[in-house]
């Protein structure tokens, strides 16, 4: 069997391995991103000049594309929050390889987020009117100070746990690397040594940033909800939006972590420490908020379509059978029906339909976005004829250049940072063979099958123990 | 219902016009100045009946007002500030169906503040009636007492005075849009590329009362002409309208002109069964309604259909671009 030490060497040597190693593959990858964060550059530089004519938003539909970006990045920004301080203040082990990966794409997602809303402005250059005549009455603002918030946060709340791992990187690879990374994790580790007074210092910290990471996270996509829920738009003008937006948030969070996890699984062999059983209880969660998102769904559109004041009807009529009927229905069907259905079928409740679970409702939610974004400014207002908006290369090109700069920053982040909690694995593996060997002693045969099978990376779903639900 | 005039608002009335069409020396100094030549005048000469007065104050050296700070309110006699409000009456207007011509109110007002195309500051809407047949609509800016695009502002730029109307300091727009999602009238316009224009607004001297000339990537919408009525002229809409169906006044004073007859505006708006659009909202419009067709001037409800808007400065402002709403 696996002692302990054998069982950590082969954790970091596996885990920096992306550190120490680059293949032709990571370059072609790096490549190709760079061409179309270029291609969405250069677009941008051609709306630098001339203004926001080059995309099809025009005075009746005046946000588009952009701000649906910008939503849909902030909402995968709660990716991290949940996974990460959700599951540390509720205590479930599982959740320690898949937590810095998380953490990661919180910080991502809040820079390209952020991105979209100076991409969207007449006139960025005046970015720092914001500061010099803000006024906190306006939602804007509220954003503002929302997402700088948590974004200051989110990077704290990465960098802390991280910085037991920097120091082992400092110790372990400094002479691997170049002068660079060596210098960064150096500096970046802060002379951590694991003493006693380090470690209770950091578990404070850490348990301090956790509890009010949360509410800053559910208040961040709220705050981006009344954008529009402030203004007397049908469609818009409603209480729920805040809980629709947070629901949707974690729904299309956990989704791309999910995608981002069974992506770097499979390049860089890390199946010992991703395994099936966290992204079943991943399906789970993606499960629980899609049944959660359509019970808020059916709260939003029944109350305001039985009703079906003045415009309500136009409302109604391009989202379930016109214009925007077939995006609509994908999202309920697809996006919300699906994840719950593939993940109470037996058969689907694998790394592959939760991969599929999680696709779905990535696109779902990003039309979701989109559809809010867009119904809600067509609606006529006064009598004239409603108004068509379909973005033009230039915002699809600098749309994926937002995407690209996500998986960018990522792909590079995997160079430099250690990519898993490998101080708090160990932690929860030190605690799963001290369980496992009271357990072989005491009664050798209810607890100990789980925590062996934790160990080979394969779960067996019909011995899981009670303790282990997410 | 029709009172003495009163001598201040007479000032208003349309004796103005006159002083400004003869202004030709003026005129020919502008063209000389902006280096237009004889080729630049005929076109100036025939589509600008009236020289525009933002550029005519600059040419003559007379600024309308100093730098972009807004111009002390206008007083009432005892000191009292105005209230600036507009009545339209839509039993006179016939979406200038009888003229054969465009709205003269909407022509006006894009010539004398030289609005971008396709920006129509008030805009004519033809609307429906329940029982069958249209009305039409001239639509300014509301100038809410409880403006929702103010609230949403993120900057300031755009806000309320102490004259009652709601105004945007395009210096300070920095186009982030969301007025114009809060406004439920549809009447926030947004230079979404470097604003078509012709030659002579770059001579105006930039003023959040008339917001020439205009600026990319910020938002511009009809700003109810304070510089002109604290001068004693009435709004270019007001001037334009042939059949004298938007009537100009000051809440605080109670009185209305339509630059023929001088009316007590609270017993106006009641007598004549006035309404708000969307009172519902709780916004507060200072803009009020006399419910109509046209039929004060003989339209037919049945009679659809209007002259589309033109922009008759466009043809100066040569290369430049356009965009739809």
């Amino acid at each position: 069997m696996d002692t302990l030490t054998n069982w950590r060497e082969r954790l970091i040597s596996k885990t920096s391995r992306p550190t120490l190693v680059t293949t032709y593959r990571y370059w072609l990858w790096l490549a190709l991103l760079t061409v179309v964060l270029i291609n969405g550059m250069y677009q941008y530089s051609t709306q630098w000049r001339n203004g926001l004519y080059v995309t099809d938003m025009r005075d009746r539909i005046s946000w588009g594309l952009y701000i649906t970006a910008f939503v849909f990045f902030i909402g995968i920004s709660h990716a991290g929050t949940l996974i990460s301080a959700i599951l540390r203040a509720s205590k479930a082990s599982w959740r320690a390889p898949i937590t810095r990966i998380a953490e990661f794409i919180t910080a991502v997602a809040l820079i390209v987020g952020a991105s979209f809303v100076l991409i969207d402005m007449g006139r960025p250059e005046r970015i720092l009117n914001v500061y010099l005549f803000g006024r906190w009455q306006s939602p804007i603002m509220w954003d503002v100070m929302a997402i700088t918030t948590y974004l200051t946060a989110s990077i704290i709340y990465l960098y802390a746990p991280m910085i037991p791992d920097l120091a082992l990187y400092r110790d372990r690879l400094s002479k691997k690397v170049g002068t660079v990374r060596a210098f960064l994790y150096r500096t970046l580790a802060l002379d951590w040594r694991g003493t006693p007074s380090q470690l209770k210092l950091l578990g404070k910290a850490i348990t301090i940033m956790m509890l009010i990471i949360i509410p800053i996270a559910v208040s961040v996509h709220t705050v981006v909800s009344w954008i529009f829920s402030m203004t007397l738009r049908v469609g818009w003008n409603s209480s729920i939006f805040g809980v629709l937006f947070v629901a949707g948030a974690i729904f299309s969070g956990v989704a791309t972590l999910i995608l981002v996890m069974a992506i770097l699984r499979r390049i860089y062999q890390w199946e010992e420490y991703l395994t099936e059983k966290h992204f079943v209880y991943l399906g789970y969660l993606l499960a629980a908020f899609g049944a959660f998102m359509i019970y808020v769904n059916i709260n939003e559109y029944l109350t305001e379509g039985f009703k079906l004041e003045e415009a309500g009807e136009f409302a109604f009529r391009q989202l379930f059978i016109e214009d925007f009927a077939v995006m609509f229905w994908f999202y309920i069907i697809g996006g919300l029906l699906g994840p719950v259905v593939l993940m109470l079928i037996p058969k689907t409740r694998t790394i592959g339909g939760v991969v599929a679970a999680a696709i779905l409702v990535d696109i779902a939610m990003f039309l979701e976005r989109y559809f809010i974004v867009v119904t809600g400014l067509r609606v006529p207002l006064m009598p004239y004829e409603p108004a068509s908006y379909a973005p033009t290369f230039a915002e699809w090109s600098i749309f994926a250049a937002g995407i690209a700069l996500f998986c960018l920053l990522i792909t590079i982040a995997i160079k430099i940072f250690p990519m898993f909690a490998v101080w708090e694995m160990t932690e929860e593996h030190e605690a799963v063979f001290a369980g496992a060997d009271r357990a072989q002693e005491s009664m050798a045969t209810s607890g100990a099958p789980n925590a062996a099978a934790f160990i080979d990376g394969a779960p067996d779903q019909r011995q899981r123990t009670e303790g282990d639900a997410p | 219902m029709k009172q003495r005039p009163d001598k201040a608002s007479a000032e208003a009335s349309s004796s103005e016009e006159i002083n400004i069409t003869i202004e030709s020396v003026d005129r020919r100094s502008a063209l000389k100045y902006l280096g237009i030549g004889a080729l630049g005048a005929v076109p100036l000469m025939v589509s600008a009946p009236v020289m525009n007065g933002l550029v005519r104050d600059v040419v003559k050296g007379t600024p309308a007002d100093e730098g972009s700070a807004v111009a002390e309110p206008a007083l009432t006699k005892s000191g009292r500030i105005r209230q600036w409000s507009m009545i339209i009456d839509l039993k006179s207007c016939d979406g200038c169906q009888s003229q054969g011509t465009p709205p003269q109110c909407t022509t006006s007002c894009i010539e004398g503040h030289l609005v971008p195309q396709p920006m129509e500051w008030i805009e004519v809407f033809e609307a429906e009636l329940p029982g069958g047949g249209t009305q039409f609509i001239p639509t300014p800016c509301m100038q809410c007492e409880d403006p929702p695009c103010v609230k949403v502002c993120p900057v300031g730029a755009t806000f309320p005075t102490p004259e009652g109307t709601v105004l945007i300091d395009q210096e300070r727009c920095i186009g982030c849009r969301i007025c114009m999602a809060a406004c439920p009238y549809d009447r926030r316009f947004f230079n979404w590329g470097t604003p078509p224009a012709p030659p002579e607004a770059a001579l105006a001297d930039y003023n959040p009362d008339h917001q020439t000339p205009a600026t990319v990537g910020t938002v511009m919408k009809c700003d109810f002409c304070p510089d002109m009525v604290r001068d004693g002229t009435l709004p270019m809409c007001v001037q334009a309208c042939p059949n004298d169906a938007i009537w100009y006044g000051d809440l605080e004073e109670d009185i209305a002109t339509n630059g023929r007859n001088i009316v007590k505006a609270s017993r106006f708006i009641s007598g004549n069964s006035g309404y708000r659009l969307k009172e519902h909202l709780g916004t507060k419009p200072r803009v009020f309604y006399l419910a109509g067709h046209g039929e004060d001037v003989g339209r037919d409800p049945d009679e659809t259909g209007r002259m589309p808007t033109e922009w008759p400065w466009i043809q100066r402002a040569e290369g430049a671009v356009t965009w739809t709403r």
